[in-house]
């Protein structure tokens, strides 16, 4: 299932990461698909064990997804990915 | 050939670096990593290359490297546990280079209280297995931050095989075979925050920050959350009870040549994380600790709520000029052992790190 991918500009900071067009049936199955092809961006977004980081916002199809397993619920057709900063910090 | 000394002082938001203008004043000439907090910071005199530590606040812990010679930073690869361990690195907190003998070696330590080993300048690393799995580790907890952490790494100059670690909560412990085995070192410190009768229980002990005299090594120092001890050889820490100020602090700094002269910077108490009579003020000892005087030349005498960080107190190899950093963005050098201290004319951002470089 084709997954579209975006990525918040504050990334640009540190590393590209520009849209991506991937395939995957869940938001982690995407984001490997991405970090295939960019994989310093995966320590940007997941730990080492594969958790989002406590201050990445996933969004998907235009909501936030919570929970331990926002990355590995089935994506719906037509539902794109928004990976974004938690407002936080200061 | 002298080569012109360089502070490099991290921050909340960026790394600083800043080199002697003349007459006691320093100044900033690089700003790296600007918004992004600094947490840890080496130069490895093997090389000349530096390492900067950076904990970003949305995306992780980060290690980037200063090639010798080269003008721009480049992100090299961060501590990490391995897949299927319940732990993640959330700060990169200690880091130092190997042994003469040991080209490429570094070491980390991280929050969680992990123990990492590269042999690569930092292109890879390898989570040291012996203490992380040592029983004794079940015991460690929480300190400085929520989880057990490692903070001092304290490389033999002789022996490079010979390591001590120090851990916030977990004690001091020792290898002897560059990290195939460890020994709990702690005894003799005490913990007056546990019941009476666990108060000298080793794995429970909170340095804050252990150094070691690199002329000789066998003398360790630490600034213990409970006071102050040093250490000779095998013997047990050995409590020190003549610091006129406060025996609470984090950091230390002890002489490259003189065992017996070392720095504190003091704080009322634990559960009160300011200057004492908010004067800043620097307790050196000459003798081993058996006598303190106050340093406070130079130093804010008033209304001064300056706490220094572990790692924010720096000497450099003549052991005549020191820098320490605060929370409150303070930063103080001297070229004279402490006897006169100069402020910089700089607001930074709370100081986690300040080291010498060259």
């Amino acid at each position: 299932m084709p997954v579209h991918v975006r990525f918040t500009p504050q990334l640009r900071r540190f590393l590209e990461a520009p849209p991506a067009e991937v395939e995957g049936a869940t938001p982690r199955e995407a984001l490997e698909q991405v970090f295939d092809q960019n994989p310093r961006l995966r320590a940007y977004l997941l730990d080492e064990q594969g958790v989002l980081r406590k201050h990445v916002a996933l969004f998907v199809g235009g909501e936030l997804a919570r929970g331990a397993d926002a990355l590995d619920r089935p994506l719906e057709p037509g539902q794109d990915l928004d990976v974004m900063q938690a407002l936080s910090g200061g | 050939m002298s080569v012109a000394p360089t502070l490099l002082v991290g921050t909340r938001k960026g790394l600083f670096t800043l080199q002697n203008q003349g007459e006691g004043s320093w100044t900033p000439t690089r700003h790296d990593f600007v918004g992004d907090p600094v947490t840890q910071l080496l130069t490895d005199a093997r090389d000349g290359a530096r390492y900067a530590a950076l904990n970003l606040g949305h995306f992780g812990p980060k290690l980037h490297r200063l090639a010798p010679g080269a003008d721009a930073w480049e992100e090299v690869s961060c501590p990490a546990f391995p897949e299927g361990e319940e732990a993640s690195v959330q700060e990169l907190w200690a880091l130092e280079s190997g042994g003469a003998d040991q080209p490429g070696r570094l070491w980390a330590g991280t929050i969680p209280g992990g123990l990492f080993r590269s042999d690569d300048h930092g292109q890879s690393w390898e989570l040291v297995r012996s203490l992380w799995d040592h029983p004794g580790r079940a015991k460690w907890f929480g300190g400085g931050a929520d989880e057990p952490a490692i903070h001092s790494i304290c490389v033999h100059p002789q022996r490079s095989t010979e390591i001590v670690v120090g851990v916030s909560c977990g004690g001091a412990w020792l290898t002897r075979d560059d990290g195939a085995s460890w020994e709990q070192i702690a005894h003799g410190m005490r913990a007056d925050f546990l019941p009476e009768e666990q108060q000298f229980e080793p794995d429970s002990q909170d340095p804050h920050l252990i150094v070691r005299c690199p002329a000789q090594p066998d003398r360790l120092w630490t600034q213990h959350h409970c006071g102050i001890f040093r250490k000779d050889g095998d013997a047990a820490w050995e409590e020190i009870t003549t610091a006129p100020v406060s025996a609470f602090g984090f950091a230390v700094a002890v002489h490259p040549q003189d065992p017996d002269r070392a720095w504190f910077v003091p704080a009322v108490k634990d559960q009160c994380r300011v200057p004492v009579d908010a004067k800043v003020v620097v307790q050196r000892t000459n003798d081993g600790g058996q006598s303190f005087e106050v340093q406070s030349d130079g130093l804010p005498q008033s209304h001064a709520y300056d706490l220094v960080f572990r790692h924010a107190l720096a000497i450099d190899a003549s052991g005549d000029r020191l820098a320490f950093g605060s929370t409150t963005g303070g930063l103080w050098l001297t070229q004279n052992g402490g006897d006169r201290w100069e402020q910089q004319a700089l607001r930074l951002p709370p100081v986690y790190v300040v080291k010498w470089s060259s």
